[in-house]
């Protein structure tokens, strides 16, 4: 069984509204370390096969049409994870 | 005149806009998500909610159900769409309007009567409104942030495609004040405030005539049933 990651995260044009509230939380819990924070979404797609090229670019396509919105977010990253 | 509103799982505003539809002198006509037929509607609402509980995005789910993908088809050929709320994200989920909503600036849910201003009276679904007209109905939402690029914002401005603005306070840090816009043939619509629920005195917003008898929300009804018989 294999599994592809995507990852989406929002434009870097676009105020992350959620990521500035982590962001304002983490100072209270003495993280101090962090200037800004930013939070997206990660899919796992799994398949009962191994993860050839075709399943690869089956799940760019899944992540530009159905797993983000162009306007307002962007596939950063689509790869095999290994087990 | 029938008017379709539709029903996904999650929706919770479609029988306040069955019941707008039937204040304004139409016939409500029932859609369910799964089903593909229209069932020879003159127009169609998407009412608010929380269709297939905002997974993945607010709207993003419904756009693959099979009444969305009629619905589409429908609209490209003219058929009047007003998307309220979640409904209007639906419509820029599936590409008839486009821009996309985020969170609320402030990151809270908001509710409360909201006022804005008429920019174009000449859609579907504002026909019977006066250009410019002051307009109160209540808003509430969590995400209703509305974004696009700036070249799109352009284009809706200088297309009169901008057809809401919120007036004296914006509630969500939506670009340019925006709380509602139309596609370039003006019959679909989306906006995020909800005219469905100020149709009738006693239940609506505060208005002129005392607590609660604002029904400023009737005319986006009455607007469709005048444009289909036109």
């Amino acid at each position: 069984m294999g599994r592809v990651v995507v990852d989406v995260m929002p434009k870097p044009e676009i105020l992350d509204p959620q990521g500035k509230a982590v962001a304002n939380a983490l100072p209270r819990l003495g993280f101090t370390q962090f200037s800004s924070v930013r939070q997206g979404k990660r899919f796992e797609l799994e398949v009962d096969g191994p993860v050839t090229e075709e399943i690869l670019a089956a799940a760019r396509e899944a992540g530009e049409k159905v797993l983000s919105n162009p306007v307002i977010e962007d596939v950063v990253a689509v790869y095999e994870e290994q087990s | 005149m029938r008017i379709g509103v539709v029903t996904f799982p999650g929706t919770l505003d479609d029988r306040d806009a069955a019941r707008a539809v039937r204040l304004a002198g139409g016939e409500a006509v029932a859609l369910w998500h799964a089903d593909a037929d229209l069932k020879g509607v003159d127009a169609v609402v998407l009412p608010g909610g929380f269709s297939y509980g905002d997974y993945l995005r607010a709207g993003a789910i419904s756009r693959f159900a099979p009444v969305t993908q009629a619905i589409v088809d429908a609209a490209k050929g003219g058929l009047p769409v007003l998307g309220i709320c979640n409904g209007f994200q639906v419509l820029t989920e599936a590409h008839l309007l486009p821009g996309s909503m985020i969170k609320n600036e402030h990151l809270s849910f908001i509710c409360r009567e909201q006022e804005l201003r008429v920019e174009n009276a000449s859609t579907a679904w504002t026909s019977d409104y006066a250009q410019g007209e002051l307009i109160t109905i209540p808003l509430k939402n969590q995400d209703g942030q509305y974004v696009a690029d700036e070249r799109t914002l352009d284009e809706l401005e200088g297309e009169g495609r901008v057809v809401f603005r919120y007036t004296g306070w914006n509630p969500n840090g939506s670009r340019r004040d925006i709380a509602g816009v139309s596609n370039e043939r003006g019959n679909v619509v989306g906006l995020m405030p909800h005219p469905e629920h100020a149709v009738e005195p006693g239940f609506g917003p505060d208005g002129a005539k005392g607590p609660r008898s604002g029904t400023d929300g009737l005319k986006f009804f009455t607007s469709v049933l005048t444009s289909l018989v036109s």
